[in-house]
């Protein structure tokens, strides 16, 4: 075992109590990036100077009792592209953004820092977080480590693959509609989306403001927990960020049997490829054996979730990317006049999937049309919350696949973008509703990685947390690949 | 169909707060600095940032809501009003537009039929957006243009009149009271020339046998009028043109026009039919604006003297109702006679200075009320003097004019000139006997019944005395001198 086998929690540990040094730790990861991040693809942007630099100055600078007080002392970590940077490029997989430089550092970042964390460089991802495979980059395609033929999920494809592959422990990623757990679940490793207003968005860079929300991937639901008590904080420079309780640094000992989880009928129908299935329900008789009374109940809205999405997403999203006109910053594209400036900047920046959710949203928000699309979605989203809201009643989780299928092959959904869509069906319902959803690796099939969602109240990540680790405790101990490396 | 209109007037009044801060980020507030020095990635619209609204822009806004009898909704809603140009870093402008701050309000206003309030629809709060100097003519053949984002994100509000004027004086009128009354709320510089408040002024003619929504009128828009009375010419200018073209058979189309300052003409910009889809929603990233009673008290207890008040409590004092008038409407004229009616207390003594003197020097040297030349405590011991009758109302002038150009008291004017009014009764006596006996043909006249005589006998008395008699004691001493030849 190496320092990269490590999670997050075992690595600032180490460092912490001085058995190794951060710039060790920092080293180990590059390298590992060095081997497998050329067929990967992972990062977009590897600053491996700035990364050793910090790293020696914790070595040399910093007292142990200073070190101590760093969650995250020496852990390479790496940063989704669609969160600023001062001193690293940020992209958002854009090619809009290309050679854009942030006069600011997004408030995660800070924070993450602060703790001794040690970004080693920022991933990618579907353009500005618009798609389920990480194909949607103006940078190219990530693999899943799994099966270099195969996506690695999307958005946050790169920051799940760079954890699955072991080039860090830990990332950060985004998630509007399943944007974390859909490539945790599919890359075989741990990811959360908080409660909505849990992590300030500022400098992430926005696709739908109201669903956005920045959440960690790791290969342990303690990473998760630690990196969550660090980064969900109120900020005050972000008006939608909650002034609540601090998400404790590790996850309480739960007896699952002490809870009552529920299992959405509409979560178990059809369309779920049976080797998923295979697995989900193999992992809960394993549940059920362990004394938790699982209950079936329904979310009747959940049909609607998608529509409702693809509603509220574009249209937000329509008005987010209204400010790439080539007149400040990135990409601009000469013109005759200004319109055609405006033409020509947006036509060249922006990929297919992008101009087709600009497109969509405008529409969506367009005069006569409002009332209609925009107006019903947000009703229909206030219908999918109470639906949440009456099952919390009688239960006190909600457990659900992550996704309904394995990896799927690259190209193999570029032609059908509803199918591309319908990839979130599980996930954008948290969105939605605002609620924290955690997906945890519970085994393979055919090599391929299953995941299991968690959902749970408002505020709840703290029980979500607990009995992820609980069920963790339990599962046999996850596999990673690529452990011989890439020849 | 008649040949009859009547005119009907609705303005848009927009109205920069004055914050110390923008109202979504940290940075300062401030006209004239250098270009883009008062930016930062959120008011530039860099990728990631977020609004935070400005509690300040929040009361400000309330007040002038308040202080124009508004209902001041405890829930409000941002929303984003979008459309692409340079000077619109996100590309949209938060603004609020179907739950705005404050609703359903007037301003009064006099005609020569009395009283009259005019409705004020809304008052909402929103952003104003950069500037764009253009190299060259115009943007079409411009070599290009350079941005300035200063002003973006500077906190507006807008207030939107009802289609209730029916002349461009009643316009008028109704523009200058709003600036009145807002003036005393300090909330804004109100500089139409800097645009810190701009009018848009909507303009139609609905003939007399109408009787259908005002809304369904072609309603012309005025945009980029800079000043009250352009304001006034503007829709002079269009009221005339379309009362041409209805008369002629044309159909008015419902379109924005500018004003041209040097032909006092309006040209089209763009039909409504052409106009943007603003594609309006609720902002996301901000709560919705929630206030309080107890706040919402709490601003309508921090409201000053309004207006109507200040009217009503000089007419009191007896001060005269045209004086009063001029005294109101320069916030910082009637702060000054605050308080130096404070310290004197003849409420008309101190108007007739500050309005015909004072005022006189001040405009002569084109000085502000905002920053006096002589202070009001100084202005209080010349009256003094005078109330006391140690200077003459002639001397005093002289005197107020010294310490304005030197800025000394009044006191020491007085002493280094020597000026004090004469009040020696027996001295002034000895000088009035000697003009009587001097001037026996004058007296004769008096005696005959002249009183005009009496004039001149004051004149020459005031003459040997180098006008620093007490004039109402020399005219006393004179009628008693003379009574004596009757």
């Amino acid at each position: 075992m190496g320092t990269i086998d490590w999670d997050a929690v075992q690595t600032a540990d180490q460092v912490q109590r001085g058995e190794i040094s951060a710039a060790e730790c920092v080293e180990a990861a590059l390298s590992r990036i060095d081997n497998t991040n050329p067929t990967v693809h992972a990062f977009l942007h590897v600053d491996a100077d700035r990364a050793l630099a910090r790293a020696r100055f914790m070595d040399h600078n910093l007292t142990r009792e200073t070190k101590a007080n760093l969650p995250l002392a020496g852990v390479p970590v790496a940063i989704k592209d669609n969160m600023v940077t001062t001193d690293m490029p940020t992209t958002a997989g854009s090619k809009i953004l290309e050679g854009f430089r942030s006069p600011y550092n997004a408030t995660v970042v800070e924070l993450l820092e602060q703790a001794g964390a040690i970004i080693v460089g920022k991933t990618n991802m579907d353009e500005f977080a618009m798609g389920s495979s990480t194909e949607h980059s103006a940078y190219g395609v990530t693999r899943n480590p799994w099966d270099l033929t195969r996506v690695p999920g999307g958005s946050s494809g790169g920051s799940a693959a760079a954890v699955a592959a072991r080039m860090v422990p830990l990332a950060l990623g985004s998630d509007t509609g399943g944007s974390i757990r859909l490539p945790a679940s599919y890359c075989g490793v741990f990811g959360i989306k908080p409660t909505y207003g849990r992590v300030s968005r500022y400098g992430l860079i926005a696709y739908a403001s109201s669903l956005d929300q920045i959440g960690p991937l790791a290969r342990s639901v303690r990473d998760l927990s630690r990196t969550l008590h660090l980064i969900a904080r109120h900020d005050a420079k972000d008006a939608t960020s909650l002034d609540a309780n601090t998400i404790l640094e590790a996850p309480i000992p739960t007896a699952l049997q002490s809870l009552r989880i529920g299992l959405p009928e509409e979560y178990f129908g059809e369309g779920i490829d049976v080797r998923v299935r295979t697995v989900i329900e193999k992992t809960l008789d394993r549940l059920r054996e362990s004394g938790v009374d699982l209950i079936p109940i329904s979310l009747p809205h959940t049909r609607y979730a998608i529509a409702t999405y693809y509603l509220i997403a574009p249209a937000e999203a329509s008005s987010n990317l209204s400010r790439y006109d080539g007149v400040r910053y990135g990409l601009r594209v000469v013109g005759d006049d200004l319109i055609h400036m405006y033409q020509n900047t947006r036509q060249e920046g922006f990929g297919p999937e992008v101009k087709r959710r600009i497109l969509l949203g405008t529409h969506a928000l367009s005069a006569g049309y409002y009332d209609a699309y925009y107006l019903k979605a947000q009703k229909v989203r206030t219908l999918i919350r109470q639906d949440f809201d009456n099952a919390f009643e009688k239960v006190d989780l909600i457990v659900t696949p992550t996704v309904a299928d394995l990896p799927f092959k690259l190209g193999e959904r570029d032609l059908d973008p509803l199918q591309m869509y319908l990839t979130d069906i599980f996930t954008v319902t948290t969105n939605l509703a605002g609620l924290p959803g955690l997906s945890q690796p519970i085994g393979l099939v055919d090599g391929l990685p299953v995941g299991l969602q968690w959902m749970g109240p408002p505020l709840a990540e703290d029980r979500v947390l607990s009995a992820a680790s609980a069920l963790e405790a339990i599962l046999p101990s996850p596999e990673w690949p690529l452990s011989g490396g890439i020849q | 169909m008649t040949n009859q209109y009547e005119v009907v007037i609705g303005l848009e009044v927009h109205v920069e707060l004055k914050t110390q801060t923008k109202l979504f980020c940290g940075c300062a507030n401030g006209f004239g600095q250098d270009p883009n020095s008062q930016t930062c990635p959120v008011c530039l619209g860099m990728p990631g940032v977020l609004p935070v609204l400005n509690g300040e822009a929040v009361a400000l806004a309330t007040r002038a809501a308040l202080a124009l009898h508004c209902t001041v909704n405890s829930y409000s809603k941002f929303d984003r009003k979008q459309y692409f140009y340079p000077d619109l870093p996100k590309a949209y402008q938060i603004s609020q537009y179907d739950q705005p701050l404050a609703e359903n309000g007037h301003v009064t206003i006099h005609t020569a039929a009395g009283k009259r309030n005019i409705g004020i629809e809304r008052i909402h709060m929103e952003e104003d957006a950069g500037k764009l100097n253009h190299l060259g003519q115009r943007l079409g053949d411009a070599e290009g243009s350079l941005v300035d984002l200063n002003r973006a994100g500077v906190p507006l509000i807008e207030i939107v009149s009802r289609p209730e004027m029916h002349s461009p004086e009643e316009a008028r009128q109704y523009l200058v009271e709003l600036r009145t009354i807002l003036s005393y709320l300090d909330i804004s510089d109100l500089r139409m020339e800097e645009g810190s408040m701009r009018c848009d002024a909507n303009v139609s003619l609905r003939p007399l046998d109408f009787t259908g929504s005002l809304a369904d009128l072609p309603r012309v828009e005025i945009k980029n009028v800079n000043s009250f009375r352009n304001v006034q010419r503007g829709i002079e200018f269009e009221i005339n043109r379309q009362r041409q073209m209805l008369q002629t058979g044309q159909r008015i189309i419902k379109e924005t026009r500018g004003f041209d300052d040097a032909s006092g003409s309006t040209y089209s910009q763009r039909s409504k039919e052409e106009a943007n889809d603003y594609r309006y929603f609720p902002e996301p990233d901000l709560p919705p604006l929630v206030l309080t009673e107890k706040w919402l008290k709490e601003q309508r207890e921090a409201l000053p003297q309004l207006p109507d008040e200040l009217r009503q409590s000089l007419a009191e004092r007896g001060v005269a109702e045209r004086d009063a008038e001029v005294l109101v409407q320069d916030v910082n004229l009637y702060h000054y006679w605050s308080q130096v009616v404070a310290l004197v207390s003849d409420a008309r003594l101190v108007t007739n200075w500050l309005l015909s003197d004072y005022s006189r020097l001040m405009n002569a040297n084109n000085l502000s009320f905002a920053e006096p030349k002589v202070s009001a405590h100084g202005l209080a011991s010349l009256l003094s003097l005078i109330t006391a009758g140690t200077l003459s109302g002639k001397m005093a002038k002289e005197v107020l004019e010294t310490m304005f150009d030197t800025g000394e008291t009044a006191e020491a004017v007085v002493k280094r000139l020597g000026l004090s009014q004469i009040t020696d009764h027996n001295a002034i006596k000895e000088i009035v006997s000697a003009v009587v006996a001097a001037n026996p043909a004058v007296v004769q006249d008096f005696v005959s019944g002249k009183e005009k005589a009496l004039t001149f006998l004051v004149g020459q008395v005031m003459k040997q005395t180098k006008g620093q008699a007490k004039p109402d004691l020399v005219n006393a001493l004179l009628r008693e001198v003379l009574a004596t030849y009757a």
